[in-house]
């Protein structure tokens, strides 16, 4: 594993470099907030940010993104027969993605990149791309990352993590992939990778939000289903789809044709477990009819399903972007502490 | 890597109104592409995307069995947008068909085993696919005894009726059809489905599965029936419907707990759906 | 402000003992800077749950739309308005309800405790119109224009106007917090949910994204009361308001109407009266 050393003065520089190769994301002001962009040639990623208002999921899985096309014209010979669409996948790389993020990725992968089947979209945009990542000295006060298996220096995700140190970047290269863009950056100074270890301590002191999730998966799923807080976890709830796409985990879609005048395409729209149409059949008949299911829903998934499905722990990061952004401050943290500490009603 | 949403391009060769009050019309679909056919080997019981250009599409079951060859078949109820655009298509349209998809009935488990098939009203297809499945000569000798209760509101809305008289002649398949009250000309059982299966299908034993598929109205009313006949939980066999929109178990809505109705089902036994939340 | 939490509690606590009501839906404190959560309390064990202070920005008749139980729920100025037109729209009735009016000074941005919302800047109703019981004593109403902002889009030229919107509906995800948040906003199937026929697309086109916030807004003509639920409500800071006050200005100009003053009279979008304006006939 290489560690770099980084001159500040000769950053830009090198991350310009790289944009003949790369395609440049990083995070850039948008209104009152940060978010993540694709860099013009010379534009510095800006790192004065906590984190991100939305997630850089899109990177990966844009909120709407063409899949199929088509012509539904009939004078001509493939009319109604469906191609995949062409797409740019040329190498990118993301710099100052929160380790968070880039740990949500990694869990968002399991439900793209199965045995069974691979999502050609998504895994394609994650190969093309390499994952530099910033860690996180300034955690947010809604931060519990460290009690979710993450935490500000979490490697999981990344190719590079890059951190900043004075005058200068420290950068661990954690993959090939990693080592490549840093050599095509021109950084090659060696670094100490101590400067790490001491960051990593004090970062994590700074956290002092938490969740409890070690009895979750002990809980029959009915126990938890039935349990009798439901309704006063969710009676808050406007069931709009803010902290499905503020989630860096929340992967949902749905498919839907766009025909304008004789071409069509087949296009993936993230959705919400939140909406009522997410599971409406057409019959009219809803097995999530009420914001009380769907807020079930949203929180079983993550905080039991996923956790028994994959054994790979509970499916947040804790970057608190929905505790911040719900318009009625349904916090997943309470939540998540309060399913933990459920008891269960004994058996007759 | 293999796009799990392209679907196969096929044709339309055939449509059949499959009751009488139009509601339901069978589709046949030939692939347009060589070797289309064999990547789509399927079993009875698994379902498919009905992919229409510029409309949308729409899982259905899968209706002909994987011993008939040349075609794929799907009676289809006319009710959402899709369903309704493709009750409007002729013979000879192109569309697209993915999948197969989901598990389908455990045909290695129920080798050597007694079979009960109670089907009500359109949800009779893939059970279609699994009797033809079985009385082929190739299969028969795998199964024990062949029994089928299926019912509907009126002999006109029997889905498959030609077939159904020619089993009703077979010494081995036991058929009990029946409609939901007394019409001219009907020589077969009157009485709703879970009444019938009380009177003729078989007491349970630990060699005989039911595989139920219809109205949640007649399911409900069967199961306590079932229960009466002695069939235990994990011998019960159910096909689950839910929204779905991938097929592939990625797009998140179709879950019933941690299992995904598309990938995991939509065959489920009673005691696996008893340990989940009933969203379906 | 505490006072006032003082006094919601002990009205709530006798409703609830004295068998009134069945539960009180009102605010509890929340887990982050500047907020609370709309809960729901049923017994007196609960009761010291609620609280007052200038985070409760969310409009609570939202959260009565088909209530078939017999509710006490804390209103402000702008809620009450709600409550009524609720109830003209039959979507509760009022003898469901025991209404705990609360005198309003105004709620604050969640952003920055010190500024005031911009629609309770310009707020004409502080008081409720219609209660049960009052937790205080009224506060002054103060008369400002309300239209500035409006005004100043009107005055703009097309081209302007444009850009404006544009930039306005820019950052929107379509995460639907404004609909949601509105106590408008209950039709069974929202417009852009139906599927026969299709009205608008659901990705991220800029011409589906406009269709949908102007559509919502026009629905929304005559029955606004600018409690200013939307805006709070949106994660990425829209300032929808820009549309609904425009028309909400429209229906105040051409027909006086200002929504939900009383729980009797309908929207003028909702009623044909012979004598109606019909200056935008041109």
């Amino acid at each position: 594993m290489k560690v770099i050393k980084i001159d500040k003065a000769k950053w830009a520089s090198g991350v310009s470099s790289l944009q003949g190769t790369y395609k440049i994301i990083g995070p850039a002001v948008d209104g009152d907030a940060h978010n993540f962009k694709e860099l013009a040639k010379g534009e510095e990623p800006d790192f004065n940010f906590l984190n991100t208002k939305l997630s850089p999921k899109s990177i990966v899985f844009p909120q709407s993104e063409k899949m199929l096309e088509y012509s539904v014209d009939e004078n001509k010979e493939d009319h109604h027969i469906m191609k995949e669409v062409k797409k740019d996948y040329s190498p990118r790389a993301v710099v100052g993605i929160r380790p968070c993020d880039a740990k949500a990725i990694n869990l968002v992968k399991m439900n793209f990149d199965t045995d069974d089947y691979k999502d050609p979209y998504w895994l394609k945009l994650y190969e093309a791309t390499t994952f530099v990542g910033l860690a996180c000295d300034k955690p947010c006060d809604s931060c519990f990352c460290t009690s979710t298996g993450c935490g500000p220096y979490n490697e999981e995700g990344l190719d590079i993590l890059l951190k900043e140190d004075g005058a200068s970047y420290v950068a661990k290269a954690l993959t090939e992939k990693g080592e490549t863009l840093l050599g095509a950056a021109g950084f090659s100074d060696a670094g100490d990778e101590a400067a790490f270890e001491a960051g990593k301590k004090d970062a994590e002191a700074k956290i002092t939000s938490s969740v409890q999730t070690d009895k979750l998966k002990d809980f029959s799923t009915l126990d938890l289903y039935n349990a009798d807080f439901w309704e006063d976890l969710s009676f808050a709830c406007l069931n709009c789809g803010t902290c499905t796409f503020a989630c860096p985990t929340c992967w949902c879609f749905d498919i839907q044709d766009e025909v304008k005048g004789k071409d069509g395409v087949r296009v993936r729209n993230w959705d919400s477990c939140m909406f009522p149409l997410f599971t409406m059949h057409t019959t009219g008949h809803n097995p999530r009819g009420t914001k009380e299911h769907r807020v079930r829903q949203r929180f079983m998934h993550k905080l039991k399903y996923f956790v028994d499905k994959y054994e790979k722990g509970i499916m947040c990061v804790g970057c608190g972007r929905c505790v911040n952004q719900c318009p009625v401050n349904i916090d997943i943290r309470k939540v998540c502490d309060v399913m933990n500490n459920h008891v269960p009603e004994p058996v007759k | 890597m293999e796009n799990p949403y392209l679907p196969y391009p096929v044709r339309i060769d055939d449509i059949e109104v499959a009751t009488e009050d139009k509601s339901l019309k069978t589709f046949k679909f030939v692939f347009l592409n060589e070797g289309d056919e064999e990547k789509f080997a399927y079993q009875a019981g698994q379902f498919a995307e009905l992919s229409i250009p510029g409309v949308g599409e729409i899982p259905i079951g899968i209706a002909s069995s994987p011993v008939e060859k040349g075609f794929v078949k799907f009676t289809v109820f006319k009710s959402g947008v899709v369903t309704t655009h493709l009750h409007q298509m002729k013979v000879g349209d192109v569309m697209g068909l993915r999948g197969p998809l989901g598990n389908w009935y455990p045909w290695d488990t129920l080798e050597g085993k007694n079979i009960l098939i109670i089907g009500g009203g359109f949800a009779f297809t893939t059970l279609r696919s699994s009797i033809v499945y079985m009385l082929d000569p190739a299969n028969r000798s795998k199964f024990g005894n062949i029994d089928v209760v299926y019912g509907a509101r009126t002999p006109g809305m029997l889905l498959y009726k030609d077939e159904l008289v020619e089993w009703e002649k077979r010494d081995d398949i036991n058929m009990h059809l029946t409609i939901d009250t007394e019409a001219p000309n009907w020589d077969y059982n009157v009485g709703f489905t879970p009444t019938i299966t009380e009177q003729k299908a078989p007491q349970a034993d630990a060699d005989t599965y039911a595989i139920v598929c219809g109205p949640p109205i007649m399911i409900r009313f069967t199961l306590p029936v079932l229960e009466n006949l002695g069939y235990k939980n994990d011998r019960i066999i159910l096909s689950l419907e839910n929204r779905m929109k991938c097929g592939i178990g990625m797009c998140g809505r179709c879950n019933i707990g941690k299992e995904l109705v598309c990938k995991d089902g939509p065959v489920f036994t009673l005691e696996d759906i008893n340990l989940t939340p009933k969203e379906y | 402000m505490e006072a006032y939490t003082e006094k919601i509690r002990e009205i709530s606590e006798r409703l609830l003992k004295d068998g009134t009501v069945e539960a009180v839906i009102g605010y509890r404190k929340g887990s982050v800077e500047n907020s609370n959560e709309p809960c729901i309390v049923r017994s007196s064990e609960k009761i010291n749950d609620l609280v007052w202070d200038s985070n409760c920005r969310i409009n609570l008749a939202n959260y009565l739309t088909n209530r078939k139980d017999k509710v006490a729920i804390i209103a402000k100025g702008c809620d009450s308005r709600n409550i009524n037109t609720q109830i003209i729209e039959n979507k509760i009735k009022r003898d469901q309800l025991f209404i705990i009016g609360v005198p309003c000074s105004g709620m604050t941005k969640k952003e920055d405790s010190s500024d005031l919302q911009e629609n309770c800047k310009v707020c004409h109703h502080k008081n409720p119109v219609v209660y049960d019981e009052l937790v205080a004593a009224e506060v002054e109403e103060t008369k400002v224009d309300r239209y500035e902002d409006v005004k100043k889009i009107e005055a703009m030229g097309v081209e302007e106007k444009w850009e404006f919107f544009k930039d306005l509906l820019e950052p929107c995800t379509r995460c639907y917090a404004c609909k949601n948040a509105c106590p408008l906003c209950y039709c069974p199937t929202c417009f852009v949910d139906e599927s026969k026929p299709q009205w608008v697309g659901k990705g991220m086109d800029p011409i589906d994204v406009r269709t949908y916030h102007f559509l919502r807004a026009y629905h929304c003509a005559g029955r606004c009361t600018d409690c200013g639920a939307c805006e709070s409500a949106c994660p990425q800071g829209i300032n929808m308001r820009h549309f609904t006050k425009k028309l909400e200005k429209e229906c105040f100009d051409q027909f006086a109407w200002e929504a939900g003053l009383n729980s009797e009279e309908r929207p003028p979008l909702d009623t044909f009266k012979l004598d109606d304006p019909q200056t935008f006939i041109k």
